[in-house]
């Protein structure tokens, strides 16, 4: 075969760590045989972009194209493509690619995989680093696409690829799906409000655990939890211990997990989603007395997220979201980081976002 | 079949009688024998970490006088008219707890130890409002529930260990699903639980790697109890040989160390089992666990249905362990030794084959 042909796309990138993103002009690979190409319609902002383009965790390569809650259409398929045809309405995730063949990968974990590729940043099999969804278009391995159901509005289902399947992922995972379980919910944030809305529609009591008395209307009234406490208020912690099936832990600020150990049931499980960055205490009592459980969780599997998008159509389950312009990006960063959003920001790509005017 | 109700009974043990952790002759009663109790001749008891701990008050929960020792194996000298399961002569032990509820979840999940109204064996009140004493003491009375029958052919003094030290590895093991061959495990720790970890972790087929703080212990580990590897963990090189590749890591560390070294030797779904019992707070970084989806649990003591289990085990696989057996007179002497780690692995007080006085005339409490 000859040599491999680009196609051109272009984007917002970062060029250095001061996190500013700015339009950027690139190549994208020939669409492959078992490869889907789509026009990208919404990308949703996730706070690993942030940390990303900031070069927050060490490891971030310039030109930086972030985005990993990318959802489109379909342009074209590759030959041996079985899955997927020209219209369908689609997403990718966080990952793009995985080895195919560890313990991971054949239980349908590609997260854990050692050799995965994600969406961007990273290293692709052709010595080209993969560009994310702030871009006109994507290309990706057909086992990577996700199918989005007809129902939900793309915009709003853009954020389920991300914050949807990392919550989702843990309640499956460890059991915590089971209609009448009581589950908790830290933070409410991007990731925090999609869990609520899911542990709902697994049929769980749901009780969002907050700092901050002032989101109890919207946690109880506008998305359904059952019951709210605030984490700094001794007596609604009191009332509410030993509990709890399993606790969601979304928050990503230091903060103590004396009072969440102490909502669990014996055997409970207190899942961590979010990364503080400083190191937590860990009192060591509930969970040699209790056999309670800390524990981690990172994004999902293919076919895990297929199954998430697959029931968030099924109980219309969306992300609260703020539409946004591509060349409002650098503001959206800079509320991102403030928490200034209900709940997360996408862009619409596909109506805002410009060719690179320097060409 | 019947037997006769008798009165209180006189018992001879010795005590720690304030924080300094010393111990001596202590008289004592026991309990009339109820309908469901056991009333057990002490042939031998295992020293454990938590007696000294519990009679020089660390926790800040003790109460004097108190009879310590809570691997104790025995002889059935008389049981209670609903006793059916033991028959005088019987030899069985006695573990870490004597009571429970009985009706809450983990009761019902035949995981007592896990009771909130859990009894010790000592340093305890039991249900009549007495202190509960422990085995360094010629007699006890268990309810029957919380007695185990020794298998038969089991030395007397590899047995006590087990009622505590080995149910306490065992039950993890077990818990959380580990007990399969060619598993890779690490035990953190070569005191006494430590020890006994190594030693049914490779009974069990798995891969045992032994994490210390120095070098001093890596031939006991590896030419005496059969350990496979074992690293320094103050060796960055060394350390970084281990990462991702351990199943799981039983942390039997009863001092304040980072979590964040054990945690990268595991591997996908790895589980860090804590163990020492200590009030301060111990410390990890979150995408440690997120990334690898690792579990950080605890584990306390095992249920009688692991000991019985731990003990058949044991029997089946001909673990024996490396037992130092001393008179009770000895036992202020053991203590200290045990403190200085100058053991190997366990102390067990020949009871029955000490001479037990009553207290000193003079003492009074």
């Amino acid at each position: 075969m000859g040599k491999v042909l680009q196609k051109e796309a272009f984007g917002l990138a970062a060029k250095d760590n001061s996190g500013v993103l700015s339009p950027f002009s690139f190549t994208r690979r020939e669409t492959g045989e078992k490869d889907v190409r789509f026009k990208v319609l919404f990308c949703g902002i996730c706070h690993s972009d942030l940390h990303m383009v900031k070069n927050e965790w060490g490891m971030s390569t310039y030109p930086l194209v972030p985005g990993h809650e990318i959802v489109g259409v379909v342009t074209e398929v590759g030959a041996k493509v079985t899955k997927f045809k020209t219209g369908e309405k689609v997403g990718v995730g966080c990952l793009v690619s995985s080895c195919g063949s560890c313990d991971s990968c054949t239980e349908g974990m590609e997260n854990y995989c050692p050799k995965s590729i994600q969406t961007y940043g990273f290293p692709y099999y052709d010595n080209t680093i993969t560009y994310g969804g702030y871009s006109d278009h994507m290309v990706c391995e057909e086992g990577f696409v996700i199918r989005i159901p007809d129902n939900l509005p793309l915009d709003a289902a853009a954020p389920l690829l991300c914050a949807g399947i990392t919550v989702y992922s843990p309640m499956k995972y460890h059991g915590l799906d089971k209609p009448g379980m009581h589950i908790g919910v830290v933070g409410l944030g991007g990731l925090g409000h999609v869990g609520v809305k899911f542990a709902k529609a697994m049929g769980t009591k749901v009780t969002v655990i907050s700092t901050s008395e002032k989101k109890r209307d919207e946690a109880i009234n506008r998305l359904g939890a059952d019951a709210f406490l605030v984490s700094r208020d001794p007596k609604q912690i009191k009332d509410a211990m030993g509990t709890m099936d399993g606790i969601i832990d979304t928050v990503s600020a230091t903060h103590s997990l004396l009072p969440l150990l102490g909502l669990l049931k014996h055997k409970g499980k207190l899942v961590m989603v979010g990364a503080p960055e400083k190191p937590l205490e860990l009192p060591v009592m509930p969970l040699i007395f209790e056999r309670k459980m800390v524990m981690g969780s990172m994004i999902g599997g293919i076919k895990e997220t297929q199954e998430m998008i697959d029931m968030a159509g099924k109980h219309n389950i969306t992300a609260d979201i703020e539409l946004i312009s591509a060349d409002y990006v650098n503001t959206a960063m800079e509320r991102l980081e403030k928490a200034d959003v209900r709940y997360r920001f996408v862009i619409d790509v596909a109506n805002t976002l410009k060719p690179n005017p320097n060409l | 079949m019947g037997s006769v109700e008798a009165g209180e009974k006189k018992a001879l043990g010795w005590a720690a009688r304030d924080p300094s952790g010393v111990l001596s002759p202590y008289s004592y009663t026991l309990r009339s024998t109820g309908a469901d109790d056991v009333y057990i001749k002490v042939i031998c008891c295992g020293i454990c970490h938590t007696d000294i701990h519990q009679i020089k008050n660390d926790l800040g929960m003790s109460n004097y006088p108190m009879v310590p020792g809570h691997e104790v194996v025995g002889e059935v000298l008389e049981v209670g008219s609903d006793v059916s399961k033991f028959t005088v002569g019987d030899v069985v032990g006695v573990g870490v707890v004597v009571g429970c509820c009985g009706s809450c979840k983990p009761c019902s999940s035949e995981l007592e130890q896990y009771c909130n109204k859990r009894i010790w064996s000592y340093n305890d009140v039991y249900t009549d409002g007495k202190p509960t004493q422990g085995g360094f003491a010629d007699t006890m009375i268990v309810n029957q529930k919380f007695v185990v029958k020794i298998p038969e052919g089991m030395a007397v003094e590899q047995a006590a260990p087990l009622l505590c030290a080995g149910v306490t590895v065992y039950s993890p093991l077990s818990h959380f699903g580990l007990m399969a061959s060619g598993l890779k495990g690490g035990i953190l720790g070569l005191g006494g639980v430590g020890h006994m970890g190594v030693k049914i972790a490779k009974a069990m087929g798995h891969h045992v790697t032994v994490i210390s703080s120095s070098d001093k212990k890596k031939e006991e580990a590896i030419e005496h109890l059969g350990a496979d590897d074992y690293v320094v963990s103050s060796d960055p090189a060394e350390m970084q040989r281990l990462a991702d590749s351990l199943d799981y890591i039983i942390d039997t560390v009863p001092v304040f160390h980072p979590l964040d070294p054990y945690l990268a030797c595991l591997k996908l779904d790895g589980k860090l089992i804590l163990m020492g019992v200590i009030n301060t707070p111990l410390q990890f970084v979150t995408p440690l666990v997120i990334l690898g989806r690792k579990v950080i649990s605890g584990s306390f003591i095992g249920s009688i249905k692991e000991t019985e289990e731990v003990l058949a085990f044991c029997k089946e696989k001909g673990l024996t362990s490396t037992i130092e057996t001393v008179k009770i007179d000895e036992l202020n002497i053991a203590f200290e030794r045990l403190r200085k780690n100058d053991v190997r692995y366990r102390f067990v007080v020949d009871v029955a084959g000490s001479n037990l006085v009553e207290e000193a005339a003079t003492t009074t409490n």
